[in-house]
């Protein structure tokens, strides 16, 4: 009888009243035919696999993490609180050791929601990975945290809410930003002064089918997940990799997916993206939830599942085969780096143009951080946007020192004035959100 | 009038019935080894002063396909097991001959791959060889096009009495509990078969012209007739049974516990406005998860003749029951013991449970009196807790949109309705222990037999339109056609109702009092490449379980 080698949760929140838009890619059916695969294989009966009803995060969870502009409630909808709250019902589950790894698969997805949100990029609105982590890290002993990004497209937004953290491992593994949105994530990107070498990213060039994946999974990041050593890892399990996908250019399949996630064993798995609604997530939904249980994942496979049509060209393999030399020797150099880097000054500034293609709003931000060891630095984000808002953002990081703190509070006080819409402080270190509206 | 019969582990309850109320109700002891004379023992009692020609129905509710799965004492069948991709379906495997074959049809009923006829034939050959006569025939996602298991039957149809086909059960998805079902539909088969036939025969020579009923696991009847074609339904009937006989005593407006308190066991089900709720998918038994429709019951290992023991230093109770209580001869002291030692329970031998009490009292250093009282209040202490358990797992139900996570109806029992053997004792404890308020259903030691002789025909059916494909399927009614593209979901609905109106007259629905009730539906847009390029429509309905029109009141009286 089928078993779960390991036992597993799993959220399923297919949102099924919920859309973008009429005819937006992410829309209710989205998961419908996953959900007909998942029950017509009768994985919930299977002994080990627990089903859990999502519990909805509260807005001091999205404030925990997001600055939201002009408030959380008017750049979310419920949808947002309830998928977010399956990836935290699930990270509980692990915590309180009710399960041993689980699945979240929940709609709408999150990766591209940064920390300042004006409104919806790449169909996110709020960072429903960092929104449960962070929970996570208020509620348990949780310190390090690896989040490994499997989606084809760059997670950009789970990279900004962890730039500056030496404490989170963000590892983004998608189809190169020369080729898809959001059109970043380069080696190069490595993270702020304060944590360099904590940001990894790996952009494939298009059409690399399972053995590239898998050998990025094993010689790159396996590496280096080992010699981060996380409290936990937490995979975004974004679909669109697949061959069949229609926004995307790669070759993965469902048993690449699967081989993926035994490879990874991530113990908090939460869906992005996958657009392919009929042709693979169906497949690759039940190829993930069976290879977290540990079960054998060998007969997963899509009706039209030809590897050897899909199979990537020798240049790919080469291709990739240097570019993960590169990220494991910046791996290598990142202490290095960083302490050069920060040494420089006592702060740090970075200005960025932002583009929310959803909502076609247009941000420029300007962000200093304090040079410091402690957890991250104290950060402020000058935020202004086609919206017409103007807003300023302070943030202090959960153990954040004497000082930064004291940044932190210097920059808020002083800002106070009628110039901006809003002025927001999020000190971590007593989990408290402050809005001064002039 | 209406007989009502329930066949229990020890007990077998008959009453009798009249629109005035209960004419006579008697109990006979079941032999477990001849079912057969036990129900015609009972139905020759209760009718002895009756003239034939005056019954009209007859309700059974019977262990047999029960204990002849339990036992495994079901003849051979074979199953074939068309699956494609997906988990190996050999870990599915029910029986020995059990033969998965090629063929794949997806989630949107498309055939992936054809079958191979020459692979059933083998198949076929091969389970025909060793005389088998029973066969089930199952495909993934039969449900939306059951064209494989059809074509499979077609071709192995002379060569067997009978073929259960997998899309005919239900228009549920799971498929390795529609594998358990069918095989369990053809494994209890005969056995069904022949004891109805055996039943109807005498019935007939008594002249007792009536139509003759099956209680199902999901508190409803269905005729004879209809039995026959998916035997498995009368699987597990007993709990249902006692569950609507508590039906007539609920209120309308709250949600009750209902508790039956039984020698072994415990049955425990939650009404909501005294309609009973039924368990998400089916019945699960031992090593079998099915698709059978049923209540949503929990079942303990506590009741009235529980084994007490003494365990480093603490009173457990159940799940054991090594025999009756020592009142009556039994080997161990139980909670029935421990109501003659309070003097709640008189007539039996109170010397004997004072005897059993003592020894535990010993080994507790108490006063026999106060162990007594302490088994007791934990003996209900502990079907509280369950009970709660029942709730909070009820309240946890997975919902799949944002609309129901808002509307988050919460179960909360206000009142508890007792039935069972030492109900009336247990009630009072109970009532000691909890906010809620207790009632015990009168007529309490029967009442398994007045809910079998009043429940109403139960079914349901289920409907899948896909408009972009055309296509329109009703799997468990044999239904499909094409459709248009402006079919809708009103559309869907009303073909959903004429197909549930059907089947519940066909299986003995009254059809003044016919009420159909919608348990989904859902329209999807169907997008591809920002067009919508159909709708894809799910729709579910059922008649729910009641009781029949006009009998609500007298039962009051």
């Amino acid at each position: 009888m089928l078993k779960a080698e390991r036992k597993t949760g799993l959220v399923f929140f297919p949102a099924f009243d919920w859309a973008i838009s009429p005819t937006h890619p992410e829309r209710e059916e989205r998961l419908l035919y996953t959900q007909d695969q998942v029950f017509e294989e009768g994985l919930l009966d299977i002994p080990g696999i627990e089903e859990y009803k999502p519990d909805p995060v509260t807005i001091q969870d999205v404030q925990r993490v997001h600055f939201c502009v002009p408030d959380v409630q008017q750049v979310t909808t419920e949808s947002h609180f309830i998928s977010a709250g399956g990836a935290l019902t699930i990270g509980k589950a692990v915590m309180n050791k009710e399960v041993a790894c689980g699945f979240a698969l929940v709609r709408p997805p999150g990766h591209h929601a940064m920390r300042l949100v004006h409104g919806n990029r790449g169909f996110c609105n709020v960072n429903i990975e960092a929104i449960m982590i962070e929970n996570l890290r208020q509620a348990y002993p949780v310190e390090r945290v690896a989040i490994v990004d499997t989606d084809c497209h760059h997670g950009d937004g789970t990279q900004d809410i962890y730039w500056h953290d030496p404490n989170t491992l963000f590892i983004s593994i998608h189809q190169d930003g020369r080729t898809l949105y959001p059109g970043s994530g380069f080696p190069n990107e490595m993270g702020g002064p304060n944590a360099i070498g904590t940001t990894i990213n790996i952009p494939l060039p298009p059409n690399t089918s399972e053995e590239g994946f898998l050998y990025t999974m094993e010689q790159v990041v396996g590496p280096i997940l080992d010699d981060f050593n996380p409290d936990i890892v937490v995979n975004s399990a974004g679909q669109d990799n697949h061959y069949s996908d229609p926004i995307t250019n790669m070759n993965f399949s469902a048993q690449g997916y699967a081989k993926l996630t035994s490879l990874l064993r991530p113990d908090i798995a939460v869906l992005e993206g996958g657009y392919s609604i009929e042709g693979a997530l169906p497949y690759v939904n039940t190829g993930i939830i069976l290879a977290m249980a540990g079960i054998d994942t060998s007969h997963v496979k899509e009706p039209d599942y030809d590897p050897i049509s899909i199979r990537q060209s020798p240049e790919v393999s080469a291709y990739i085969e240097q570019l993960g030399e590169k990220i494991l020797e910046l791996w290598s150099a990142r202490k290095e780096m960083q302490a050069r880097v920060q040494a420089e000054k006592a702060f740090h500034d970075r200005s960025r143009d932002i583009f929310y293609d959803t909502d076609g709003i247009q941000e420029t931000q300007q962000e200093i951080v304090r040079a410091c060891n402690c957890s991250g630095g104290a950060l402020r984000i000058d935020s202004t946007a086609s919206t017409g808002r103007h807003v300023l953002a302070v943030h202090i990081p959960q153990n954040a020192c004497e000082a930064c703190k004291q940044a932190g509070y210097e920059w808020f006080e002083s800002e106070k004035s009628d110039a901006l819409d809003s002025l927001y402080l999020q000190d971590r270190t007593i989990d408290s959100y402050t809005v001064y509206a002039g | 009038m209406i007989i009502g019969l329930d066949v229990g582990g020890t007990h077998t309850d008959v009453v009798l019935i009249n629109n005035q109320g209960i004419v006579f109700d008697i109990k006979v002891p079941t032999d477990s080894s001849d079912l057969f004379s036990t129900v015609l023992t009972g139905l020759e009692s209760i009718t002895q002063d009756v003239a034939p020609s005056k019954i009209r129905r007859v309700v059974l509710s019977t262990t047999l396909t029960t204990n002849a799965i339990v036992q495994n004492k079901m003849p051979d069948v074979g199953m074939i097991v068309s699956s494609g991709p997906g988990i190996d379906p050999d870990n599915f495997r029910t029986n020995q001959n059990y033969f998965p074959v090629g063929g794949s049809i997806d989630h949107r009923g498309r055939e992936v791959a054809p079958i191979d006829e020459k692979e059933i034939k083998t198949a076929a050959n091969n389970i025909r060889s060793q005389g088998i006569r029973h066969v089930g025939i199952v495909g993934k996602f039969s449900v939306r096009n059951p064209s494989h298991e059809n074509q499979i039957k077609a071709i192995i149809d002379n060569d067997f009495e009978r073929i259960f086909l997998g899309h005919q059960i239900s228009g549920h998805l799971n498929f390795p509990r529609r594998i358990a079902t069918t095989f369990l539909n053809a494994s209890v088969y005969p056995i069904h078969n022949e004891f109805f036939q055996a039943v109807n025969k005498s019935l007939k020579e008594k002249g007792i012209e009536a139509s003759i009923r099956i209680l199902k696991a999901d508190g409803g009847n269905m005729r004879f007739e209809s039995s026959v074609d998916v035997p498995g339904q009368t699987i597990l009937s007993g709990p249902a049974a006692s569950v609507m006989g508590a039906v007539a005593y609920a209120q309308p407006e709250i949600d009750t516990l209902v508790l039956d308190i039984g020698g072994t066991t415990t049955d425990m089900t939650i009404l909501t406005g005294a309609v009973p709720i039924l368990a998400p998918v089916g019945i699960e038994m031992g090593p079998y998860l099915t698709l059978i429709r049923s209540l949503n019951t929990r079942s303990i290992g506590l009741g009235g003749d529980s084994q007490v023991a003494v365990n480093a230093g603490s009173i457990e109770i159940g799940p054991q029951r090594l025999g009756p209580a020592m009142a009556f001869g039994g080997p161990v002291p139980t909670p029935t013991d421990a109501l003659f030692v309070l003097g709640k329970m008189v007539s039996g031998d109170r010397f004997k449970s004072v005897q059993g009490m003592s020894v535990l009292a010993g080994q507790l250093g108490m006063e026999v009196e106060k162990v007594a009282e302490q088994v007791f209040t934990k003996a209900c202490e502990q079907i509280l807790i369950e009970a709660r358990n029942m709730e909070i797992r009820l309240n946890q139900k997975p919902v799949y949109t944002i609309h129901e996570i808002r509307e988050g109806v919460r179960i909360i029992p206000s009142e508890i309705l007792v039935l069972g053997g030492p109900a009336p004792f247990f009630a009072e404890r109970i009532q000691d222990l909890s906010t809620q308020n207790v009632r015990v259903v009168p007529k309490w030691s029967v009442a398994n037999a007045i809910g079998a002789a009043l429940a109403r025909t139960t079914c349901e059916v289920s409907l899948f339109a896909d408009t972009a494909a055309c296509h329109i399927v009703s799997p468990s009614e044999d239904y499909q056609a094409c459709i248009q593209p402006d079919f809708d979901q009103a559309a869907a609905v009303q073909t959903t109702f004429d197909l549930l109106r059907k089947k519940a007259l066909d299986r003995g629905a009254n059809p003044d009092h016919l009420e159909l009730e919608l348990l989904e539906s859902q329209t999807f847009n169907m997008v591809r490449g920002f067009q919508t390029t159909g709708k894809n429509i799910r729709v579910r309905a059922q008649v729910k379980p009641g009781l029949i029109q006009g009998f609500e009141g007298i039962l009051k009286l």
